[in-house]
């Protein structure tokens, strides 16, 4: 059974739905002040954990529909896409709001000299690319440079998960795990990507 | 309840742990659901929300309460460390902490830590000792006068608090023990008990920091009298997510030194090992003094945020002070060391 476009429209609903609901929930928790003692790190890590996670959504969206035979569902990419930028978005601005507290000299300094901070900026600043150039009309006036453009989420794939992963004192179970994931992800396109790789 | 009493279990195990990086299993994963769940930032969408959080949605803005009992302290209030900054609200201090026996996220060891059992307990003080000791829960707060000490904590993660702890310096017990002349450091040693600490028991709850948690002192730097055996905060005994019964504060050093839930004191002639550098040497050192002139290799200590009174817009980031603003009391200990080598 083919998903019709009744259905691509509930499932974009219930897509919206999913992302939006974790933000109130943390506004919530928040205005309640339960938060722990320091709210600051727990919407920097919270909103972090959900850019992630909205990537993981995004690009598994491909897959799915080439499995399961579901042309429709690549629709839902852009959706999901402008998700993962809006969860970065809060998670960079909480960042720089409340943890910086807007020390731009200091920002900079960081982001030149820390690693993990570096990977970060680098993968929001293709996250940022990608999504003023998400518009239809941009799209069709990009022609062919669209689709290459729009190829490097692959690269913040691997950047994100490793932006994580060097962030954390020593819990890196966790994050070892997201960085197998989304190597598995970037894996599954090996034939799309390989002739960008140079060939050998 | 049992103590371990292996003391330097912590260095024989290390090599097992290590290698232990390329053995993760789903299983692993599983069995902290309740983490990942949270740390996916989509809790709200998934049944198994953090049990603190699920009180919050029921009585709405009412924390859960902290069932630990804490009681009423007497201590002398002098005025030879008075500090003129404004206390982390006690709220703050003890619902954001590091005691990964408990969990890595900072609302674990308050939300696992309630059921924690602190009596009996016993305090052993052994080594280079003309006499050994052995404090139980009551011997900690009736041995020795009580003092109040409102002290900065600044963690390696650049956040920093300002406690009053009470409690007593650590050289006035160190004193009664007797130390020989013969000893250079002074080893601590946590309570290991998985049964109570869940972070002991799994590898990924537990942030892969090889159980029991050791610390250590030079000689010289546990004589300072700034080193201090806090047993209480805010005037009470301590709650159990600060380190109950008894725990090490010292206030120029960054707050992992400070070791909690202290089971071993054991004064010795060399250089004992400490959990984070076993963990990671390249990061963390013995020393651990705070400096801001020397980086993190992953991020500036160079400023830290004042964890202070206020919500979410009161923040503010503080320039870090040399050996955490008591250069006064403890520059003198380091005066011929090389503080970039010996971090």
């Amino acid at each position: 059974m083919r998903i019709s476009p009744r259905g691509l429209w509930w499932l974009k609903g219930g897509l919206h739905i999913a992302f939006i609901l974790p933000i109130l929930y943390l506004a919530y928790l928040v205005l309640s002040d339960n938060a722990g003692g320091d709210p600051v790190q727990y919407i920097i890590h919270f909103t972090g954990m959900g850019a992630l996670n909205s990537l993981l959504a995004a690009l598994l969206v491909s897959p799915l529909a080439k499995y399961f035979k579901q042309g429709l569902l690549l629709q839902t990419r852009r959706l999901i896409g402008l998700y993962v930028f809006a969860y970065a978005t809060l998670h960079i601005t909480a960042f720089i709001s409340l943890d910086l507290l807007f020390a731009w000299a200091f920002l900079l300094e960081e982001v030149i000299k820390r690693p993990y901070i570096l990977v970060g900026a680098v993968a929001y600043s293709i996250l940022l690319l990608l999504s003023v150039t998400s518009f239809m009309m941009v799209r069709k006036k990009m022609g062919k440079r669209w689709q290459q453009l729009h190829n490097w989420v692959y690269l913040v794939a691997l950047l994100a998960p490793i932006h994580f992963y060097w962030s954390v004192k020593s819990e890196i179970i966790e994050p070892s795990i997201y960085i197998v994931i989304c190597v598995v992800l970037v894996y599954l396109r090996k034939q799309k990507l390989a002739k960008y790789l140079p060939q050998g | 309840m049992t103590h371990n009493t292996r003391f330097t279990k912590g260095i024989k195990r290390q090599s097992a742990w290590d290698l232990a990086d390329n053995q993760v299993t789903p299983e692993a994963v599983f069995k902290d659901r309740r983490n990942i769940v949270k740390a996916l930032g989509l809790g709200a969408l998934g049944a198994s929300i953090p049990g603190y959080v699920q009180a919050g949605l029921f009585d709405f803005g009412n924390k859960s309460p902290s069932t630990f009992t804490t009681s009423p302290l007497k201590f002398a209030q002098p005025t030879a460390f008075a500090i003129p900054d404004p206390l982390t609200p006690e709220s703050k201090v003890t619902r954001h902490n590091n005691f990964y026996e408990f969990g890595t996220s900072k609302q674990d060891p308050f939300d696992n830590a309630q059921g924690f059992n602190v009596n009996p307990w016993s305090l052993q003080i052994d080594g280079l000792v003309d006499k050994p000791i052995t404090l139980d829960l009551d011997d900690l707060t009736k041995r020795f006068a009580l003092e109040e000490r409102r002290y900065r904590l600044r963690c390696v993660e650049a956040w920093s608090m300002v406690v009053p702890w009470v409690g007593f310096s650590l050289a006035s017990l160190l004193k009664e023990a007797g130390v020989k002349s013969s000893a250079t450091h002074v080893a601590f040693e946590t309570l290991f008990d998985p049964d109570q600490m869940p972070g002991q028991k799994n590898r990924l709850m537990g942030g892969g920091i090889h159980y029991p948690y050791v610390e250590g002192l030079t000689l010289e730097e546990a004589m300072n009298p700034l080193a201090f055996l806090a047993i209480g905060l805010y005037g009470k005994t301590l709650p159990p997510q600060n380190g109950a019964p008894i725990r090490l504060v010292v206030p120029w050093k960054y707050g992992f030194k400070s070791i909690k839930s202290i089971v071993k004191i054991r004064v010795m002639d060399k250089q004992p090992p400490t959990s984070w550098n076993q963990l990671a040497s390249h990061e963390y050192g013995f020393y651990a003094n705070v400096n801001p002139e020397v980086d993190h290799p992953r991020w500036s200590q160079a400023s830290e945020r004042s964890i202070g009174e206020g919500g979410l817009f009161s923040a503010k980031r503080i320039p870090t002070q040399m050996f955490n603003g008591y250069g006064e009391q403890v520059a003198g200990l380091y005066k011929n060391l090389d503080l970039r080598k010996y971090y």
